[in-house]
């Protein structure tokens, strides 16, 4: 099963666990369990057309899923999935 | 409330004052008490990858991201917000950093006037998306340095 390591600002929504255990073949197949598992997840991972927020970059190891096949990139049991905010801001 | 045990306090000033006048960023870890006060206890300064202006805003990479979340999980840390910086300005959040925020992380913002610290806030999204001031604190109450 893949790694799906979970940050700290969702955390409240998946029982406080940082790490997950998935079984599925693609990055977005690992989306749609992790968002049926804990539904609360799912505006925060999802926009309204069910794809991947703009503000949220999943990795694939140390890649963005951005830069290889999006949400039909495979995974395997070794395969550690990040789900990273978008972090930014500034005075004015 | 948000303590910052001295050492990292330190790197946060030490940074904000070697980046003026651009905005610095970085990671802060530690680990929150049964009362819900959070500890820092290590900071980890970050490369502030906004393309622009650095004077006014700031922007960290995924890639970073994900390597603090990493560290974090591999040493027992929690991962508990981000510090910048505000040149010249107040440590009070913009709309800016309001909307990019995310929830459940502390925002401590130092300000710093004519290259010289002027004073620290920390800040956290409510449930209804705005900011609200946390108690900040660079040594717990009960604590002997």
């Amino acid at each position: 099963m893949a790694t799906v390591i979970i940050p700290t600002p969702l955390r409240k929504f998946t029982n406080q666990t940082a790490r997950l255990q998935v079984e599925a073949g693609t990055v977005g197949e690992i989306i749609d369990r992790i968002t049926l598992d804990f539904p609360e997840l799912k505006k925060h991972l999802l926009d309204q057309q069910g794809g991947i927020r703009s503000f949220v970059n999943i990795f694939a190891g140390d890649d963005d899923i951005r830069d290889l096949q999006k949400e039909k990139t495979p995974v395997n049991n070794s395969t550690v999935i990040s789900i990273v905010p978008a972090i930014a801001g500034g005075k004015h | 409330m948000i303590v910052v045990q001295p050492i990292p306090l330190a790197a946060i000033k030490e940074h904000s004052l070697s980046i003026f006048p651009d905005e610095c960023c970085g990671f802060l870890f530690g680990f929150e008490q049964s009362d819900g006060t959070r500890i820092i206890s290590k900071i980890e300064k970050v490369n502030n990858s906004k393309d622009g202006d650095k004077r006014r805003r700031f922007e960290i990479t995924g890639r970073d991201y994900m390597l603090a979340e990493k560290f974090a999980l591999e040493n027992d840390f929690l991962l508990l917000g981000i510090y910048h910086s505000h040149p010249n300005h107040p440590a009070i959040p913009s709309e800016h950093d309001r909307v990019a925020a995310q929830p459940y992380f502390s925002y401590i913002i130092v300000s710093v006037m004519q290259g010289q610290i002027d004073h620290i806030r920390s800040w956290q999204l409510n449930d209804a998306s705005q900011f609200e001031e946390e108690i900040f604190s660079p040594v717990q109450l009960n604590q002997s340095i």
